[in-house]
């Protein structure tokens, strides 16, 4: 009954993340993944920190990363149940992926409210 | 009363590899992975740059070992995947009204899980085409990449 009611809020939460993961995703890959690991760029610590320590850089943080772990999870789920064929483990497949995007939610809130 | 009982072919664990879309549609949603992967990579580099410099030099040292860099390569790979594929998707997903009135779909695309109707033929108000969403969502794309190098660098 709930499991019915949820679906359709999982599905929004999986499009959302959809939308931000495409916009924002490709260039902080490009930055902060390969760029500035990388030496090609070298933005100062202290800029860094000071945008990060923003209020809006957290609040927009937080709601890319809740979304994008949704988004992860839904389509993960799916990605299990169809291409390995394993429907039969529904239920602990869907607690596993929807529990794994609420304890990075959580965590992504700490963070966010920590640092 | 029993239930009537129907026989199922069963489906192959490698279905998808038998053909090229089938193909290309597991690795679209394989992108999932590295999109939870790249969260938590944000996520130890918020914390290292909250935590002082030498926490963040300590990070851009992990950051900076050939495992990590062979597997952002990939991400950025699986995510550049995933930005093309939704793009085309969006226009496809969306619910297209024309005078007030929903317009029925002509066929429908499989995403995670469910089947959305697909109005990529239906034109609104006379004319506008999948490609004028396209192209705007391009453009959404430059500008927040190009915000966030400046805001960055």
């Amino acid at each position: 009954m709930t499991k019915r009611h949820l679906e359709p809020v999982l599905w929004l939460l999986f499009s959302g993340g959809g939308v931000v993961a495409a916009v924002f995703l490709p260039i902080l890959v490009v930055l902060f993944g390969l760029a500035i690991p990388l030496g090609l760029v070298q933005p100062d610590y202290n800029h860094l920190h000071a945008v990060v320590s923003h209020w809006l850089t957290r609040l927009v943080l937080l709601g890319l990363l809740v979304l994008m772990l949704f988004h992860s999870a839904h389509r993960f789920r799916f990605t299990l149940y169809d291409g390995l064929q394993l429907r039969r483990f529904a239920t602990p497949i869907a607690v596993l992926c929807y529990g794994g995007a609420l304890v990075g939610s959580l965590a992504a809130l700490l963070i966010v409210l920590t640092v | 009363m029993s239930a009537p009982i129907t026989y199922r072919q069963p489906v192959s664990r490698l279905w998808w590899l038998r053909k090229r879309t089938y193909f290309l549609f597991v690795l679209r949603e394989l992108s999932s992975i590295f999109v939870a992967w790249f969260a938590v990579f944000l996520m130890i580099m918020v914390v290292a740059i909250g935590r002082g410099e030498a926490s963040y030099q300590n990070f851009l040292n992990w950051a900076a070992s050939p495992v990590v860099i062979v597997i952002n390569v990939v991400a950025l790979a699986f995510l550049i995947l995933h930005t093309v594929t939704w793009f085309v998707l969006t226009p496809q997903a969306m619910v297209v009204r024309v005078g007030g009135r929903r317009v029925l779909a002509v066929k429908e695309v499989y995403v995670a899980g469910r089947w959305v109707p697909a109005a990529t033929v239906v034109r609104v108000g006379g004319r506008l085409p999948a490609s004028a969403v396209i192209a705007s969502q391009y453009a959404g794309l430059i500008v927040v990449s190009a915000f966030i190098a400046w805001l960055v660098l």
